[in-house]
């Protein structure tokens, strides 16, 4: 089964829940896939031990200037302007493509190859019985879609396994949440919480994924967010209250499960209840397959 | 005219809360939030809209029914996963597809065309403060770093021919597309970070970024007296990379409450983060100013 754990609001304490979420699993094989690229953070918590990292490379056009007839049919073709085509040259702007592979794929002259490109790494790592996967994206790179799919790939189905999500509402968090069984929303309990919250529960509707919401840094704010929570029937997995020594041992890289080994029990029931859900959803699609 | 723009690398860090608080200290500015994936600076400001206008951009592909017979031959192009078989024809899913077009182009009967997608909605509104420009990208679209393009380069316009002195730029967290549109031009990057392990690495990677593409980061580490062990190792590393620490705001309760009620911390508190918030302007106005007597310099050269 595969949970993700996404905000719309950035910093709102997605890793602080999906790392202790993953360590509160025991003896059973997890898998930890952190899909924030730009800015990974859960090695910081769950400190993996033999990491082994790999480049992470995406296709771009290579030009044989020799077969290229400058006709300019590839310019043409690319959405993303990542081709000029001069008088006697082919401009290629590889932070532009998206290796689509249709320039090489519909150049008359065969003129066009595909060529390796590093956008950033994968680095992997073990901790008892989690497996972590991460990705890292290389500075200055715009894209982080084709290295979270590539990070994806980690993934076995049948495995427990834990996505950390990047933050927002767009085709970042998209590409990490599309495929789970069942999305956490962490958020805080603030008017930037709530307005993010809303955004993010768009993505679930429009995603059709389940989901459940936890509040991080329960009793700060205000009480907006349980309201909209009461209002639109969605579930309230956890409160974690807001309290100075949460934060200091975030501060440190500390889970909060180490913090609090009582919070151990109160994942497992959210895991438990997760269980259940997806199981009953996956059922009633039998039935009406039926 | 001086754009600043506010980034963090790391969420949460207090982008939009000191953003909100150089909008409402600045003098003569426009504002303008480029955190269009999970705009909250409206939050704070409260803008009137004046003008709504609508975001095209990419493209997305659509089925005719009726013509496709169903041969795959574009389900073997598409690099993005989004065309699958489904009832002896295929089926195309809109959030899948890329908009490359190539499974149009491939089509034996012609039966895939492609549509301009609106992705998006940007607004010019008048605050009290000042105009600002922002927007909303629709949920699950891309493109977000042309957006910010399209409402950077208003408020540019709008700058221009106001007169005004600055551009104050609310931006995302993350290092990637949306960041590198909102901060490409600026005169000063002003990165929030905060005494965590995450906030000191993310504030790496995105001080980088902004190095990266030319632009002279500093730095406000907020919260500071959350873990001051750390505070002092962020410290550290920007005596190290040469970066400015243009102010250490103390965690306050009050912060919260001004957020809650929607209100810029300035005009809500008289208390010390508010004091620091005023020194923050003006160590940046220095550091804007410093910049140009450089620069002038190099000219006599």
């Amino acid at each position: 089964m595969i949970i993700s754990v996404a905000s719309g609001k950035g910093g709102t304490g997605k890793t602080t829940i999906s790392t202790s979420l993953a360590l509160s699993i025991e003896e059973e094989p997890v898998q930890f896939i952190d899909c924030d690229v730009e800015e990974p953070n859960s090695f910081i918590f769950l400190k993996p031990n033999n990491l082994k990292k790999k480049s992470a490379t995406v296709l771009v056009p290579e030009i044989d200037k020799n077969k290229c007839t400058f006709c300019g049919l590839c310019q043409e073709i690319c959405e993303y302007n990542a081709l000029v085509v001069l008088k006697d040259n082919v401009l290629v702007l590889p932070e532009l493509c998206h290796s689509c592979g249709g320039c090489s794929l519909l150049c008359p002259e065969k003129a066009i190859s595909e060529v390796d490109r590093e956008v950033g790494t994968i680095e992997m790592g073990k901790r008892n019985n989690i497996e972590m996967v991460y990705g890292r994206l290389n500075i200055g790179e715009a894209m982080p879609v084709p290295l979270i799919k590539m990070v994806k790939k980690y993934i076995r189905k049948n495995n427990n396994v834990i996505i950390d999500a990047p933050p927002g509402t767009s085709c970042p968090v998209i590409e990490a949440v599309k495929d789970s069984d069942y999305c956490i929303l962490v958020t805080e309990p603030t008017p930037f919480g709530l307005n993010d919250l809303k955004l993010a529960v768009g993505v679930m509707h429009e995603l059709n994924k389940p989901f459940g919401v936890i509040i991080n840094r329960h009793g700060m704010g205000d009480i907006g967010v349980e309201e909209y929570c009461r209002e639109e029937k969605i579930e309230i997995l956890m409160k974690v209250p807001f309290e100075k020594e949460i934060a200091v041992a975030y501060s440190k890289g500390i889970p909060l499960i180490e913090l609090y080994p009582e919070y151990k029990r109160k994942f497992q029931n959210i895991l438990n209840m997760i269980v259940n859900i997806v199981e009953k959803k996956a059922n009633s699609k039998i039935m009406q397959e039926r | 005219m001086k754009q600043i723009v506010i980034i963090s690398g790391k969420g949460g860090t207090g982008k939009t809360f000191i953003t909100s608080s150089i909008a409402a200290i600045a003098e003569n500015k426009v504002i303008s939030d480029c955190d269009v994936d999970a705009a909250d600076l409206h939050l704070m400001l409260s803008p009137i809209i004046k003008e709504k206008h609508i975001f095209k951009s990419g493209k997305v592909a659509i089925l005719n029914k009726e013509l496709c017979t169903g041969c795959g031959k574009c389900i073997n192009v598409c690099r993005f996963d989004a065309i699958t078989p489904y009832e002896n024809i295929v089926t195309i899913d809109p959030i899948s597809c890329d908009g490359c077009g190539i499974c149009a182009r491939i089509c034996p009967v012609g039966a895939i065309r492609m549509e301009e997608k609106v992705s998006g909605e940007w607004y010019i509104s008048e605050t009290k403060y000042g105009p600002m420009v922002h927007a909303k990208l629709n949920i699950a679209e891309e493109n977000s770093g042309k957006l910010i393009s399209v409402i950077r380069k208003k408020a540019s316009e709008i700058a221009e021919m106001e007169k005004r002195d600055f551009i104050i730029i609310d931006g995302s967290p993350g290092i990637g597309c949306p960041v590198i549109s909102s901060i490409s031009g600026a005169d000063c990057a002003i990165v929030v970070t905060e005494p965590t392990m995450s906030g000191l690495h993310d504030a790496e990677r995105v001080i980088k970024t902004a190095r990266h593409f030319g632009v002279s980061p500093c730095m406000i580490i907020n919260k500071y007296d959350l873990n001051i062990e750390m505070s002092r190792k962020i410290e550290d590393y920007a005596q190290v990379e040469n970066i400015s620490v243009i102010g250490k705001i103390p965690f306050d309760e009050e912060v919260v409450e001004a957020i809650t009620r929607g209100i810029p911390i300035v005009e809500y508190s008289k208390g010390e983060v508010v004091d620091n918030l005023y020194s923050i302007w003006g160590r940046v106005l220095d550091i804007l100013k410093i910049k140009d007597e450089g620069i002038e310099k190099d000219a006599i050269k």
